[in-house]
Order: structure tokens, then sequence, then C-alpha cells
């Protein structure tokens, strides 16, 4: 470790007075301080909340975005792993929009600007190239399980239709500006509904997932179609997807509504 | 006349005094967002020995459902707690303050000797200039501890991100119980400190305050004091002379 010699504390002779007075005005800063920390940690708390949350952490959450999106990038991956080490079952937490069971005539609405809202089956979403994965789902709660999934990428879907943009064409990475900066996501009963940055929906590990284990989606994981998406915690990772919708502003969101984070990126 | 010490540089009284609000709203928050998933524990076979935590503690320090506040406090003061602490660590690098709290060869030896001192198993205890044995080890310590924290908190915050980083440190539930285990030794850190604090004596705790200490030369905690002379650079590794502090 350190080879150099350690120097010995400065001292000083100094008049009584002089130590009584840097004394003084040093316990004097030390209250000041004490006060200002106690003032600041009583004008966040008395604060009014802005969703579910006080308003001054809520607006530093939400620059924590705008630093997270800095080094965003489609090229970070989440790390995955060989199939056989999926938990079977995957575990389920949370029945919010699909406590009633799926109606028989379900179809996926994808509303567009300028144009009828698009209604697709399950085949029209299987007609895609499949995807699968196998990574570690992370809850919010803290609890992370290895699972496997698959489906067909949601950027693919998005291409394959034209979809997110201004302008009814495909999302092309050069004309950032074309694209709605948010995916809007919900139940069919809108019982549950999320907010997703266009930049997390086009990550080319996010899924819209059929397939659990190799087998159709039950009815728990989410059935026919629910969102898979990696670079974000469980609770945006919407089941049973009933519409999707393009805006700039921040769609609405289930948990953030509830004091969490908008952006829970990963 | 009296004679003083100046012993706490200024910019290291703001940088700990700072540390100390916000390292406790960090503990908070995370027992905050530790409580919604909480499986660690000490067990020697089938028998638990320690549960982290117990309901009961939970529920004295009214912690159950607070999650999303919990995340909110966490990472708003975690910048406040990182840029506090690079502060502090680029201070104590340029000023050479370091040369006062990294340790040396020596440091573990005198460490035992100041652990048998307190203990009152020996009668004196090794000279030192700022820091004795112990203190720079767990100070230096400490301070590891902080950029230890900082790094797999950043590993859970962000593991898709910065996944190079969680898979450095083990994987995600491992950087999470890293995390968790660093913020118990804080913890236990804090509790020896104001025990040791509280032993050292009023003079010793206000000159965290004021930076400096007068010197008594007749103080039996305080080995002599001597003249003013620089040390001597010829053999630095033999002890140095009896402390002024």
């Amino acid at each position: 470790m350190s080879q150099s010699t350690e120097p010995n504390l400065p001292e000083e002779d100094v008049p009584e007075s002089v130590t009584r007075r840097k004394t003084l005005i040093s316990f004097g800063v030390f209250a000041l301080a004490a006060a200002g920390s106690t003032g600041l940690y009583k004008y966040i708390a008395d604060s009014k909340n802005a969703m579910g949350v006080k308003r001054p952490l809520r607006l530093v959450m939400n620059e924590n975005e705008a630093i997270a999106k800095t080094y965003f990038s489609n090229a970070h991956l989440v790390p995955t792993f060989d199939p056989k080490q999926a938990a079977r079952p995957a575990r389920v937490n949370g029945y919010e929009g699909i406590k009633k069971p799926v109606a028989d005539d379900w179809q996926l609405q994808v509303d567009r600007p300028n144009a009828e809202p698009l209604l697709l089956s399950m085949d029209a979403i299987k007609a895609l190239p499949k995807h699968e994965i196998t990574y570690e789902f992370k809850c919010i709660e803290g609890w992370s399980q290895k699972q496997h999934w698959a489906g067909a990428r949601l950027s693919d879907f998005l291409a394959a239709y034209k979809l997110g943009t201004r302008s009814g064409n495909a999302p092309n990475p050069d004309q950032p500006d074309d694209l709605f900066r948010h995916v809007g996501m919900e139940t069919p009963d809108k019982g549950y509904y999320v907010g997703i940055d266009i930049e997390s929906a086009l990550h080319p590990q996010t899924l819209l997932a059929y397939e659990n284990n190799g087998q159709p989606i039950n009815a728990q994981h989410g059935a026919p179609l629910r969102l898979i998406i990696p670079v974000k915690y469980g609770v945006k990772n919407l089941k049973r997807i009933g519409r999707i919708f393009f805006s700039d502003e921040r769609p609405r969101d289930f948990w953030a509504e509830r004091g969490y984070d908008y952006y829970v990126g990963l | 006349m009296k004679r003083i010490v100046h012993k706490h540089p200024l910019a290291i009284r703001w940088f700990h005094w700072i540390n100390f609000p916000v390292l406790f709203v960090m503990i908070w928050s995370g027992l905050l967002i530790y409580w919604a998933y909480d499986p660690y524990k000490i067990q020697i076979g089938d028998y638990v020995l320690l549960s982290f935590f117990p309901d009961s503690f939970y529920k004295a320090l009214k912690v159950p459902f607070r999650l999303a506040e919990g995340m909110a406090w966490h990472w708003v003061f975690m910048w406040v707690f990182i840029l506090n602490g690079i502060l502090y660590v680029a201070y104590t690098f340029i000023s050479g303050e370091w040369r006062h709290l990294v340790p040396d060869r020596n440091s573990f030896r005198e460490a035992g000797q100041v652990v048998l001192y307190d203990l009152g198993l020996r009668k004196t205890q090794p000279p030192f200039v700022k820091y004795n044995g112990a203190q720079k080890i767990a100070y230096f310590t400490v301070m590891l501890m902080g950029i230890g924290s900082v790094l797999t908190g950043f590993a859970i915050y962000k593991p898709v991100q910065i996944a190079w980083l969680t898979t450095l440190l083990g994987g995600y539930e491992a950087a999470r119980l890293e995390h968790f285990v660093l913020t118990v030794g804080f913890v236990l850190f804090f509790f020896v400190h104001v025990i040791q604090v509280a032993r050292a004596g009023w003079h010793n705790f206000q000159s965290m305050i004021t930076g400096f200490e007068v010197v008594k030369p007749t103080d039996p905690e305080r080995p002599v004091n001597q003249p003013v002379t620089p040390a001597p650079t010829s053999d630095p590794l033999s002890p140095t002379q009896p402390a002024l502090s």
C-alpha cells in the first residue's frame, strides 16, 4: 500500500479568543446546515403528490429518464440463457385487467392517426417471424426469474403494419422525428394499462409474446397475446393486449399513477 | 495562548456531514424497497439464526407497503450520495489527505493493538498521527464500501443497459445481495463509529465540526506532545513520533 510518510497535522498557537470564535462560527454553520437539510426534507415531505409521489421526487425521476435515455441502446441486450433453465411454470403476479375470461372474439385493436383502427387476429401476429428469448424477468418488487417466451418482435410488427409514425410509413431509425414518442397498451377491459417510450418498444428483444415454455400463453399469463419487454420491470409487461395506440404525450400508466416511476427502464 | 492542531479540513467536514443524512435516507428508502422482496437470512442447517427482517421489525419502523415511496427517495438521493462521494474521493486524493487515511503495512498490526487497548488488555496504544491503524482500516474500507454500493446499485438499477457490470458482479440476483450486504455493513459501521466517537469524547467529536482540536500535552489518551518537526523521510516505515492529535 502507501509508501509515503504520513505528514504531521499542522499546529498553531492562537489566542483563546480565536478558538472561541472559530468554535462559535463552526457550530453556527453546522446548526444552519442541519436546519437547512431538515427544511429540505420538510419541503419534500409537505409537497403535493404528482401521480402518487411527492412532486419534487417525481420531477427528479423524470430527469432520471432523460439521463437513462442518453445511454439506452438497441445494442444493449438483456443477457439470455438456455431455455432449459427457465422456470416451469413461470411465476404469476397480478391479475389487474384479466380478472374476467377473455372474450371468444378477441382481436387486437391498433389505433392509427388518420385511419381506421386495425383489427387483427392472432394469425396476423403469428405470420411474423417468431423469436424466442430466455432471460431474467425482473419484477419491480425485487424478485427475478428466468423465463422462456416466444412471439413476434414488436418492431417487426410496427414495420409490417406501418405503425408508430406520423407519416404512416414503417418506423425508420434515420427519421426519429417521424416516430410518436410513446406506445400505449391496455387490456380489453381497460383495467390495466401501460405507456412505453418508443425506443424501448423498438428494442429488438421487445416481443408481442404468445408462447411461454413452448406452449400458448395461459389465461393467467395474459392469453392470447401479451407484451414481453426485457428492458422494463414486469409492471410494463402488459397481459392480454386489447388495444395499442401511439402518442407524444405519455399514455396513462397503471403503476405510475400509483406512485411508481414512469420509465422504469432497466 | 492555546496550541491547536488542524485536524479535519473544511471540505472533509462538509463531505462527512452531508453524507450522514444522505446515507440515512438511502438506507431507510432501501429498507422500504427491500421489504417488497425480503428473502435474505442467515441460516445454519434448518435453524434460522437471523432473518432480514422479522415482521415486528418492519411494523415498528412502519416499513410495509411503501415500495414506490422508497424507490422515489432512493432514485433521487442516490445522485447526492454519488456526487458527494466523488468529491470526497477526489478531494482526499488531490489534497494529500489520503496519506492520513490509506492503511499501510503497519496498520493491521496497529489495529490489533488498538483493539487490545480498547478492550483494556493493553496499557498503551501505538502512536499515530491522525488516525490509528484501526481507524485507517475502518474509514478506508467504508469508503470502498461506498464505491461498492454505487456499483452494485447501478448493476441492479440498469441490468440491461449496463449488463457487463451486472455480469461482472455475478448477475442480477448476486448484485442485489451484495448491495444489501454492503448496507448491513454501513449500519454496523455506524454503530461502532458512534460508540467509538462517544468513547473518544467531546474534543474529538467537535473537531469534526470546528476542524481543530486544542492540544492537551498531558492527555493520557494521546501520547506526549512533541515539537512540530517533519517526519523522517529516510525510514518512512519506522513508527512515527508519538502522535499529536
